[in-house]
């Protein structure tokens, strides 16, 4: 009964999440995970700090990572489900994947909230 | 149709013969589809990257330096350019599709897809750019 009511809610969750990871997270990780790591750009850790402090940018973080674990534990779950066809383990898979998106989305918050 | 069912209190089961579990492998598009519910993992492992950095951030100059030489790690390196194909896979299958969840009618008419595709190619294409400006500005 439940989970029938919340369904309409975790498919809005995946396009806000889907959208979101396809405007934004190329940029993020063609930069953080090749550009700087290749040496190609060199942003300085004061101003990576500077950045990362200001209020706006932590409201966009914590939207970006969370819509984004709920969009991929969405996914991931009728991954399991198409894919491999494990419906009888249904219960667990909805447990783990949502799950690890709230886990993931507190921790999000609380890394956000104790910057310096 | 003119006969008058017999109700009966077994339901028939229809015979369906269960798909291999590698039915994703039989065509080009299927496994294209699987590929697209994949990037679901990488999406999750950038929001993991990133929670990284930003504790590494956080927590000062030298545990930042950590992070910066655990990222150049030739594994980290791989996971991170493979990521980065799958969230672009992701985007193009996703502005591709646009059009067809946006049924956008004017004058009566659907709305050419490229009306709808072409304004969300540009946003990526501004979103983009903004955010790479806000990180190399400094």
């Amino acid at each position: 009964m439940a989970k029938k009511s919340l369904e309409p809610f975790l498919w809005t969750l995946f396009s806000a999440g889907g959208v979101l990871a396809a405007l934004l997270i190329p940029v993020h990780l063609l930069l953080f995970g090749l550009a700087v790591p290749l040496g190609w750009a060199n942003p300085s850790y004061e101003h990576l700090l500077a950045v990362l402090r200001h209020p706006l940018t932590r409201v966009y973080l914590v939207l970006l990572c969370t819509l984004a674990l709920f969009h991929g534990a969405h996914r991931f779950r009728y991954t399991l489900y198409d894919g491999l066809q494990i419906k009888h383990l249904n219960e667990v898979i909805n447990v783990l994947c949502y799950g690890s998106a709230i886990v993931g989305s507190v921790l999000t918050v609380y890394l956000l909230w104790q910057i310096p | 149709m003119s006969q008058t069912p017999i109700y009966t209190e077994y339901h028939p089961r229809w015979y369906r013969r269960r798909a291999s579990t590698y039915w994703w492998l039989r065509r080009p598009s299927y496994l294209a589809f699987i590929l697209r519910e994949l990037s679901s993992l990488f999406v999750t492992w950038f929001v993991v990257f990133t929670l990284l950095q930003i504790h590494a951030l956080s927590q000062g100059a030298d545990s930042y330096q950590r992070f910066q030489d655990w990222s150049r790690n030739s594994v980290v390196l791989t996971v991170n350019v493979v990521a980065l194909f799958f969230v672009i896979f992701h985007a193009i299958t996703w502005f591709r599709l646009a059009p067809q969840a946006m049924a956008v009618r004017w004058q009566g008419k659907r709305v050419p897809a490229a009306w709808i595709a072409g304004p969300n190619y540009a946003a990526w294409a501004l979103a983009s750019a903004l955010v790479a400006w806000v990180i190399l500005k400094g």
